[in-house]
C-alpha cells in the first residue's frame, strides 16, 4: 500500500466516486441506484483514500465523526416525515412537490428523497465506522 | 379530569425550570397544584355524594382498548381527596425538611409525579390505563425511596420495593387482561355494570388470583410485606405520603374497586380475610421488636393495611363502612405521626425511641399534634381513630377468629402510639447533641391540620366524614348510597366494652414496654427466615443463572456463535418440516439456461476453493468469486439494484476482511481434523437446509402477490420508476427505518467493542 500510483490516482478518483455516489442517490427513484448503494459507493471512496494514505488523513477528509453521520442520518430519515404529523396522515406518507421546468420536463421532489438521504448517511457512517476502526485497530500497540 | 391528572405531571416537568429562577421557593409554589386539586375535588363532592358518577372520556389508542377514560365516584373521590390533600401538606413540609439540599426540587418533582400517577390509579376508568398509572406509582416510589442514592441501603430498599411491586404488577397486568377479556370490555364502568356475572366465569379463579397477588404486593400484605419497612430509607415526607397514606393503599383501592364484580365468593372472602389477618398479626409481631420511629410506624402500617384487606374480605355492608372510615382515620393519624417523627429526627438527629424524651418543652406544637395523632391511633374516645375502631369492632364481633387478631392489633396500636407519639415528649431527656428547636411553620402545617382532622373526626364524625364515607362505601358495595350514622359516642355497647378492654390491656402493655422489646428481640432470629431471606435468595439465584447462561451462550468465540446460529436455523427448519408432515414435492421444471449453469458452476468452484485455500487471502479471493457470480445472477434475472449493491459490498467486504486478518491468529491453528470435521457437518447441514428452504419458498405462496400493485402504483403514488427503490423509501419506509436503525446500532457497537479492546490493550 501507499504506492505513488495509487495515491495519485486516488486524488482524481475520490471526487469522481463521490459524485457518482450522489448521482446514484439522486437517480435512485427512477433508475437503479438509491441511498443504500450510494452510501456504499461513498464509503468506498473514503476507503480508497484510507488504503492509499492512512486512517488519520481519511478522518481529516471526512471532517465529521462517523458516529455523528449515523446519528444525523437516522434523524434525517426519521424526521423526513414530520409533515405527516401536521396533517394527520399515517407516518411516512409521502409528500411531493412538482417543479415544472419546461412544458414536458418537470422535477418531482418529495419526502422519500429526504428519507433516502438519511439512508445514505447511515450506510456511509456505519461502513466507515466499522472499517476505519478495524484498520485503526492494528495500528495501536 | 384528564387535566386534573395531567397537571401533576406538567408541574413536575416545569418545576426544575422554576427552581432555576426561584430556588427553594419553587417548592411552595408547587404545593399550589395539589391544593388546587383538593379544592376542585371538594367542589365535586356534592354531586358525587348524591350518587352521580362523573365521567370524562377521550380516545388515546382505541386499537388496544386504551382510552383516556376517567370516572369519579364516591370511592375515587375519597382517595383523590386524600391524595391531593396530603400532597398539599407534604410538599411544603419537604421544602423545610430538605432545606438546603440542592436536589430538593427533584424530590418535589418526583412527589408531584407520584401524586399525578396515584390520582390516575384511582380515577382511571380503563383497566389498561389503571395499570399504566399503577406502574408509574411503583416507578416514582423507586425514585423517592432511592433519593439518597449515595447510601447503599437506600438503593437496595428502592430496588427491592420496585422489584416486589413490579413483579406484583406483572401478575396484575395478566389478571386485568383476563378480566377485561372475560368481561368483554376494558372499561371499569361497563365491567361494574355487569355486576356479579363474572364470579361464575370459567377463568374466575385464575384472574382473581392474579389480581390478588398484584394488590397484595402493592399493599404490603404478607408475604410481600417486607419491602415496606425497608422502604423507610426514603426521606420522611415520602414515607408519610407514599408509604403510609396513599401508595400502599392502592392495593386496597383496587380490591375495593373490584369488590362488586369479584367479591362475595368463597375464594374472595377466604383469601382476603386470611391474608388480612395474617398480615395484621405479622405487622403486630414485627412491630414489637422495633425501636426506630419510622420502622415502628411502618410495621403498624402493615398491620393497618391487613385490617383493611380483612374488612373488605368480610364484605358485609358494615365491614365495608368500617374499612372506609378506618382508612380515613388511618391516613390522618399515620401521616401526622410520620411527619412528627420526621421533625423529631430532623431536630435531634435521633430515631431510637429508647433515647428520646423530654422534647415537649422544645417543640410544644409538634408535641401537641403528636399526642393528638397518637390518641387517635390508640383509639381513645373523642378521636377519629375511636370512631373507626368502634365500627371495626362492630363488624367483627360475631367472628371470633377475626375478632381476636383485631383486638391484638389494636392493642399494638396503643403500644406503638405511646412509644412514637407520646413518649418522646414525656419528661425525660434525649441523648441529642445541641438543643432541638420547634420546627418551622412549613413543617408544622401538616401535623397541625391532620391533627385537627383527627379531632374533628372524633367530635363531629358524621359532619366531618359521614357523607364521604357513605358514598365511598356505596361505591364499594356497588349499590345506592346507604345510610351511615357515625357517632362520637354510642353509649355502652359490646364494641365499647371491647374498646375499653383493649385500651386497658394496651396501657398495661405500655408499662411493660421493656418486656415487650425483650420478647420481640428474642423473636428477631425468626424474622431472618422470613420472605426477606427468600427475596435475597431469589436475587442471588437470578444472578447465578445470568452468569451461567452468559458463560454458555456468550463464549466469545465467533466460531461457536456461527455454529449456534446455523444449527438453530437447521433445527427450526427440521421442526417445521416435521410439523407440516412432509417435504413439498419439488417438481418445478425451470429451464436451466447456459449462463446460469456456468455461473452456478463457478460459484461452486469458488466455494470449494475457499475451503481448501491455504491462506486467508486466497480464501477471501475465492469467496469473492462466489460474490461476483451471485451479483451476475442478479443481473441475469433483472435485478440491477441488487447486483450493484452486491458488487460494492463484495469490494468493501474484502477490505474489511483483510484489515481484520491482521489481528487474527495464524491460519494453520485451525487445521486440526476433529474441528474441521465438526465444521463441515455444521456447514453441510446449514447448506442443505438453506437450499431446501429456498426451493420450497419458490413453491409456497401464502398470500396473493402484490408485485402487480407495486408495479402499477409505483409511478402514480411513488413518483418513481425504480420499483425497488420506491418500495424501500416510500411504500415500506418503516421497514427501511428499522433496518437502518439496526445497522446504526451494529455500527456503534462494533466501534465500541474495538475501542474497548484497544483501551484494554493499552492498559496491559
Amino acid at each position: 500500500m501507499g504506492s505513488l500510483i495509487l495515491r495519485k490516482a486516488t486524488r482524481y478518483l475520490f471526487p469522481v466516486i463521490m459524485m457518482f455516489s450522489i448521482y446514484l442517490l439522486l437517480r435512485g427513484h427512477n433508475e437503479p441506484g438509491g441511498g443504500f448503494v450510494g452510501g456504499l459507493a461513498a464509503a468506498s471512496a473514503f476507503i480508497l483514500n484510507q488504503l492509499a494514505f492512512d486512517v488519520p488523513s481519511t478522518k481529516r477528509l471526512m471532517n465529521v465523526d462517523s458516529l455523528t453521520l449515523i446519528g444525523v442520518g437516522l434523524l434525517t430519515a426519521l424526521g423526513s416525515s414530520v409533515f405527516t404529523l401536521l396533517d394527520g396522515q399515517p407516518y411516512f406518507s409521502s409528500h411531493w412537490a412538482t417543479i415544472r421546468i419546461t412544458s414536458d420536463w418537470h422535477l418531482s421532489i418529495g419526502t422519500p428523497l429526504i428519507f433516502d438521504i438519511g439512508v445514505y448517511l447511515v450506510v456511509l457512517g456505519v461502513t466507515l465506522a466499522i472499517l476505519l476502526s478495524i484498520s485503526n485497530f492494528r495500528k495501536s500497540p | 379530569m384528564l387535566y386534573a391528572v395531567m397537571s401533576g405531571f406538567v408541574a413536575a416537568a416545569l418545576l426544575p425550570l422554576l427552581h432555576r429562577f426561584l430556588g427553594e421557593r419553587s417548592s411552595l409554589i408547587a404545593a399550589l397544584v395539589p391544593l388546587a386539586l383538593t379544592v376542585w375535588f371538594a367542589t365535586c363532592f356534592s354531586r358525587v355524594a348524591s350518587g352521580e358518577v362523573l365521567v370524562s372520556q377521550s380516545s388515546w389508542l382505541p386499537e388496544i382498548h386504551l382510552e383516556l377514560g376517567f370516572r369519579l365516584d364516591g370511592l375515587s373521590l375519597l382517595f383523590a381527596l386524600l391524595i391531593s390533600a396530603i400532597g398539599a401538606l407534604v410538599i411544603p413540609y419537604t421544602s423545610a425538611y430538605l432545606h438546603g439540599n440542592p436536589r430538593q426540587h427533584q424530590f418535589v418533582s418526583a412527589t408531584l409525579m407520584f401524586m399525578a400517577s396515584m390520582l390516575g390509579v384511582v380515577l382511571s376508568d380503563n383497566l389498561v390505563l389503571l395499570f399504566i398509572f399503577w406502574e408509574l406509582t411503583s416507578f416514582t416510589s423507586y425514585l423517592l425511596i432511592g433519593f439518597d442514592h449515595e447510601k447503599e441501603e437506600s438503593r437496595k430498599a428502592a430496588l427491592q420495593a420496585l422489584l416486589v411491586t413490579g413483579l406484583g404488577g406483572l401478575f396484575l397486568l395478566a389478571g386485568l387482561l383476563l378480566l377485561g377479556t372475560a368481561a368483554g370490555s376494558f372499561s371499569l364502568s361497563e365491567i361494574l355494570r355487569a355486576d356479579g356475572a363474572l364470579a361464575g366465569h370459567a377463568d374466575y379463579t385464575l384472574f382473581l388470583g392474579l389480581i390478588l397477588v398484584g394488590a397484595f404486593s402493592k399493599s404490603a400484605q404478607t408475604p410481600f410485606h417486607f419491602w415496606l419497612p425497608n422502604a423507610m430509607q426514603a426521606p420522611t415526607p415520602a414515607s408519610a405520603y407514599l408509604h403510609s397514606s396513599t401508595m400502599v393503599k392502592a392495593g386496597v383501592y383496587l380490591l375495593a374497586r373490584l369488590n362488586p364484580v369479584l367479591g362475595g365468593t368463597e375464594a374472595w372472602i377466604g383469601w382476603l380475610t386470611a391474608v388480612g389477618v395474617l398480615t395484621l398479626l405479622t405487622g403486630a409481631l414485627m412491630a414489637s421488636a422495633q425501636v426506630y420511629l419510622k420502622r415502628l410506624l411502618a410495621y403498624t402500617t402493615v398491620a393497618a393495611l391487613g385490617f383493611m384487606v380483612m374488612l373488605l374480605g368480610i364484605g358485609s355492608a358494615r365491614a365495608v363502612q368500617a374499612a372506609v372510615v378506618f382508612l380515613m382515620a388511618h391516613a390522618c393519624y399515620k401521616a401526622s405521626l410520620f411527619l412528627v417523627a420526621g421533625i423529631i429526627t430532623h431536630e435531634t438527629g435521633e430515631a431510637d425511641v429508647r433515647r428520646l424524651g423530654g422534647l415537649l418543652r422544645f417543640m410544644p406544637v409538634a408535641g401537641a399534634c403528636s399526642v393528638v395523632a397518637a390518641v387517635s391511633m390508640a383509639g381513645l374516645p373523642l378521636s377519629f381513630g375511636f370512631v373507626a375502631k368502634e365500627l371495626v369492632y362492630a363488624s367483627v364481633l360475631d367472628r371470633l377468629l377475626v375478632f381476636i387478631p383485631a383486638v391484638a392489633a389494636s392493642l399494638l396500636f396503643v403500644l406503638v402510639a405511646f412509644q412514637v407519639g407520646i413518649k418522646p415528649f414525656l419528661p425525660g431527656s434525649s441523648d441529642s447533641s445541641g438543643t432541638p428547636h420547634e420546627a418551622p411553620p412549613a413543617m408544622l402545617a401538616g401535623p397541625v391540620i391532620l391533627g385537627l382532622a383527627c379531632l374533628a373526626g372524633g367530635f363531629f364524625p358524621q359532619a366531618f366524614a359521614g357523607a364521604l364515607a357513605a358514598s365511598a362505601a356505596a361505591a364499594i358495595q356497588g349499590g345506592p348510597v346507604s345510610e351511615l350514622d357515625l357517632q362520637a359516642w354510642h353509649g355502652i355497647t359490646p364494641e365499647s366494652v371491647a374498646s375499653a378492654l383493649t385500651l386497658m390491656l394496651g396501657i398495661a402493655a405500655v408499662f411493660a414496654t421493656g418486656h415487650w422489646v425483650r420478647i420481640g428481640s428474642a423473636m428477631k432470629p425468626l424474622a431472618d427466615f422470613g420472605p426477606d431471606r427468600v427475596y435475597l435468595a431469589e436475587l442471588k439465584g437470578l444472578n447465578l443463572l445470568a452468569v451461567w447462561q452468559t458463560r454458555v451462550l456468550q463464549s466469545g468465540s465467533l466460531r461457536r456463535y456461527v455454529a449456534i446460529i446455523v444449527l438453530a436455523m437447521v433445527g427450526l427448519f427440521v421442526l417445521s418440516v416435521l410439523r407440516s408432515g412432509e417435504l413439498p414435492i419439488l417438481n418445478r421444471n425451470t429451464p436451466l439456461t447456459l449462463p446460469s449453469l456456468i455461473l452456478g458452476l463457478l460459484i461452486m468452484l469458488g466455494a470449494i476453493g475457499s475451503m481448501i485455500a491455504t491462506s486467508r487471502i486466497s480464501a477471501v479471493a475465492a469467496l469473492g468469486v462466489v460474490g461476483f457470480c451471485v451479483s451476475l445472477i442478479y443481473v441475469l434475472h433483472g435485478a440491477p439494484d441488487l447486483a450493484m449493491t452486491q458488487l460494492v459490498v463484495e469490494a468493501l467486504g474484502a477490505v474489511l476482511l483483510v484489515s481484520a486478518f491482521l489481528n487474527l491468529p495464524s491460519f494453520h491453528d485451525r487445521k486440526r481434523w476433529v474441528g474441521r470435521f465438526r465444521d463441515a457437518v455444521v456447514a453441510i447441514l446449514g447448506g442443505l437446509a438453506m437450499t431446501l428452504m429456498t426451493l420450497m419458498a419458490n413453491d409456497v405462496q401464502l398470500a396473493p402477490s402484490i408485485a402487480h400493485y407495486f408495479a402499477e402504483t409505483s409511478v402514480l403514488l411513488g413518483h418513481g420508476r425504480n420499483i425497488v427503490n420506491v418500495i424501500l423509501v416510500d411504500f415500506r419506509a418503516l421497514d427501511t427505518l428499522g433496518e437502518i436503525t439496526v445497522l446504526a446500532i451494529a455500527g456503534a457497537s462494533a466501534v465500541a467493542l474495538l475501542k474497548l479492546r484497544m483501551a484494554g490493550k493499552r492498559r496491559s
